[in-house]
This record gives structure tokens, C-alpha cells and sequence, in this order.
């Protein structure tokens, strides 16, 4: 079946099988691989994506589900080349070990400071509690969101 | 034949505009299972352990979301999602809800999974059944037949089990809006991202004890007592309970943390 969708604001199509994930369809057919695919049961956090505005695990959207819908993926927070600025304070925190996990962070992290500016310890890590950094890297990942956030 | 029923492109996507455009097409494509934030169904196709022959994606029916009050009851459209069971005003209506809404995955799933899906998957941990249950849930169910409404308990008939026929769909649950004083708990190795080991929904209405509890049988189970009673009543809860081992808990622990939790949602609802 065919699909129409936005990713990062830029009309798209794809054909697609019927029981695939949007996280699929932005890695294998659309060139999208920021959003990375690790659990693929929504436990991991790293396919994190704005669907509609809202943050979601793409790997549990079916792809029928995003037609005629948005997709933000990492590849669309930065503006005019340069990086977001939760993209940013992760370089400058050095809030990546690994870095797999990193784009779905940095989305979440998004995500948590377009609804709350000025978050405390707690509400990060409330809004970061669907992400798992495999490296434990925790620390660092809480510097940046501070940084970005200006706290 | 194992392998014919994994055959990829088996599968149909069925997206409806209108609720009744849905009952049709559930109708008339009994297998087609229903999809609304995939947080349960596309685990299952994901790993390639369930391949229907079709899915009805539920996502652009209107009339599925929402929620609204009426006649002091609260009706919850079956799209409804966890993150919007947290929003005021209805968080102030549903607090226990709104508490296991709270604790159910993290924020990409409280975005996507809802109070129908949990009802659909029926399961003996599923979050949203507790609080449903002691506030009177009724479930709505549509079919190109007509309508019927069923008591939470009665449509909850095993674990991972419901009462729906197979063309008909959950339309959404009415429940009774918190007259009085409720809470929810529940036991897990953290905070985010767990099944519960154990959770426990209390509400106190009309010098009435009402308490459900999750993963603690082969359905989610509703015990009454009189106020009178409250000091005995984390014992009552516990030995309703018919829990077994698994890989998340034995039946004497959550036996032991349902009398537990009981009492704290007792000191927490009659302070």
C-alpha cells in the first residue's frame, strides 16, 4: 500500500507492507536513520519521533497509521544547518557514550522542554523515563538537559 | 502451516472515517484486529508472532476520542490515551485513573496506548482496570447489530480474554465521576516502564470499601467491604486475591504487598 506523509516538514511517499512500523519506513525507505532501532516493543525509547506533534515510539506506529499525518524526526530539529540546541548542550555536556540512544534522547529531551522551560531533577526524569542509554550514561544525559534548558 | 500464517503480506490495513463505517468493516472482516496506539498490537506484529489477516486502524475515528460527563457519570471514548487520563479536569474526576495512567510505560506510551486498548488486551496487569472497577466501569461495545453495555467484570472473562463477539468493537467505558476519596498503587522494579507485580485501586464512597487489584489473578477482581470494616480489609483483599508465581513475582509476595498496599491506600483515602 502507499502512504503519504510530512517528515521534518517535506511531503513523502512510500510503499509500503501493510504490517510495517513508521520506524521502519523512515530507516529502510525513506533514508531517515537517526531514529534508531533497538527494542522494536516500545521498552527503549530510541525511535523516539514527534508524530503530530506528539512524542511517540515510531517503532509501535504502524506506517498505515502515519498516512496523511506530520513525523519530526532528529534529522528535523536543527534549523538552517545548524544544531538544536538540545543537540547542542549533548556535544557540549559530552552526554554521548555510545550515542545509539542518543537521538531518541535528544527528541524526548525536546519534546520535555517545548512543555516544561525550566524543568527540575525530578520532571526530567519523569520525561526521560522512556528512554534507556545502555552505557548508563545518565549523568551526562542530565547536565545537557540542564544546560539546554538554562537551569 | 506455521509458516502460512507468517507469510508476509498477509496482512490489510482498514482505516474508517466513522464509527460506523468501523462496525462495518469489523463486520465484515471478523479477524481484523482492532489497532488505536499499536502499544500492545504492534509488539505482536514487530516480532512476527501475530500476522491477522487484517487491521482496523481505529485512529481516524473521531467519535473514539475524547471523553465527556454526563448525569455524574464520566464516559471515556476507547481512544482515549493515558496522557490525556492525566490532564486536568478529568485527572480531578478519575484521580485513581489518572495515578495508574501515570505509571503506565513512559511518555511515548502514555501518548499512544488507551483506556480501549488496555480493555481489548484484557490483561490481568492492565493498569486502567483497577481504577475502572471501583468506579463502576460499564463497558460500550458496537456492532453493525446494535449496541450493548456490560459491566467491567462481566467483559473481563480470563486473562487476556473478553467478553466482545467477533464483530463487534469497544466503543468507550462509562464510570461513576469519584464522589468520595481514591487512590492507586502499584508494585513494579521501577517507577516507569514496568507491568505491574501487583497494583491495587481503592475507592471510598457512601461508608463503602471498594478495592481491585491487578496481576494478582486471572483478571483484575473488585472486593467490597463497609467502612466499618476498614481495619480487617487489607486482609479481606489479600485472601480474595488468587495470584501465581512467574517471572515477575510469586503468590506469596503479592499476597504480602497487596495487604501492604491496601493499608496504604487506606491511611491515604481516610486521612
Amino acid at each position: 500500500m502507499r502512504i503519504e506523509l510530512r517528515v521534518n516538514g517535506e511531503p513523502c511517499e512510500a510503499d509500503v507492507w501493510a504490517g510495517e512500523s513508521l520506524l521502519y519506513v523512515l530507516r529502510e525507505r525513506l533514508g531517515y536513520p537517526g531514529s534508531k532501532n533497538a527494542c522494536e516493543q516500545g521498552e527503549c525509547g530510541s525511535c523516539s519521533v514527534l508524530y503530530d506533534g506528539k512524542l511517540v515510539c515510531s517503532c509501535l506506529v504502524l506506517a498505515a497509521q502515519a498516512d496523511g499525518h506530520q513525523v519530526v524526526t532528529v534529522e528535523g530539529l536543527g534549523e538552517d544547518g545548524r544544531l538544536h540546541r538540545v543537540q547542542e548542550a549533548f556535544v557540549a555536556a559530552g552526554a554521548v557514550q555510545c550515542g545509539f540512544c542518543t537521538p531518541g534522547l535528544v527528541v524526548a529531551a525536546v519534546d520535555l522542554l517545548a512543555h516544561n522551560a525550566s524543568p527540575n531533577d525530578d520532571e526530567i526524569r519523569e520525561a526521560l523515563s522512556g528512554n534507556l542509554c545502555r552505557c548508563t550514561g545518565y549523568a551526562k544525559i542530565f547536565d545537557a538537559v540542564r544546560l539546554a534548558a538554562g537551569t | 502451516m506455521q509458516e502460512e500464517a507468517t507469510t508476509l503480506g498477509a496482512v490489510d490495513v482498514l482505516t474508517p472515517r466513522t464509527l460506523e463505517e468501523a462496525l462495518r468493516l469489523k463486520s465484515e472482516t471478523p479477524g481484523a484486529v482492532p489497532i488505536q496506539g499499536g502499544t500492545d498490537v504492534m509488539v505482536e506484529l514487530n516480532f512476527d508472532r501475530a500476522r491477522p489477516p487484517a487491521l482496523l486502524n481505529l485512529n481516524e475515528v473521531a467519535a473514539l476520542r475524547g471523553w465527556s460527563r454526563t448525569n455524574g457519570r464520566v464516559s471515556l471514548g476507547a481512544g482515549l490515551t493515558y496522557a490525556e487520563a492525566m490532564e486536568h479536569p478529568l485527572a480531578e474526576l478519575l484521580p485513581a485513573l489518572a495515578e495508574a495512567a501515570r505509571t503506565v510505560g513512559g511518555p511515548q506510551i502514555r501518548n499512544r496506548g488507551t483506556v480501549g486498548g488496555n480493555l481489548g488486551t484484557a490483561s490481568p496487569a492492565g493498569d486502567a482496570l483497577p481504577p475502572l472497577l471501583v468506579a463502576g466501569a460499564e463497558v460500550n461495545v458496537a456492532s453493525v447489530r446494535g449496541e450493548r453495555t456490560l459491566p467491567l467484570h462481566e467483559f473481563l472473562v480470563g486473562p487476556k480474554r473478553n467478553a466482545l463477539a467477533e464483530d463487534e468493537l469497544i466503543v468507550g467505558v462509562s464510570v461513576a465521576a469519584g464522589a468520595g476519596r481514591e487512590t492507586f498503587l502499584k508494585v513494579g522494579p521501577r517507577n516507569a516502564m514496568v507491568i505491574a507485580v501487583v497494583s491495587l485501586a481503592l475507592r471510598v464512597v457512601d461508608g463503602e470499601l471498594l478495592a481491585a487489584f491487578g496481576s494478582a489473578g486471572p483478571v483484575p477482581a473488585l472486593v467490597r467491604a463497609p467502612l466499618e470494616e476498614a481495619s480487617s480489609f487489607p486482609e479481606q483483599v489479600a485472601a480474595a486475591a488468587s495470584p501465581i508465581d512467574d517471572v515477575r513475582g510469586t503468590a506469596a509476595y503479592r499476597r504480602h504487598a497487596l495487604r501492604i498496599l491496601a493499608g496504604r491506600a487506606l491511611d491515604r483515602c481516610l486521612a
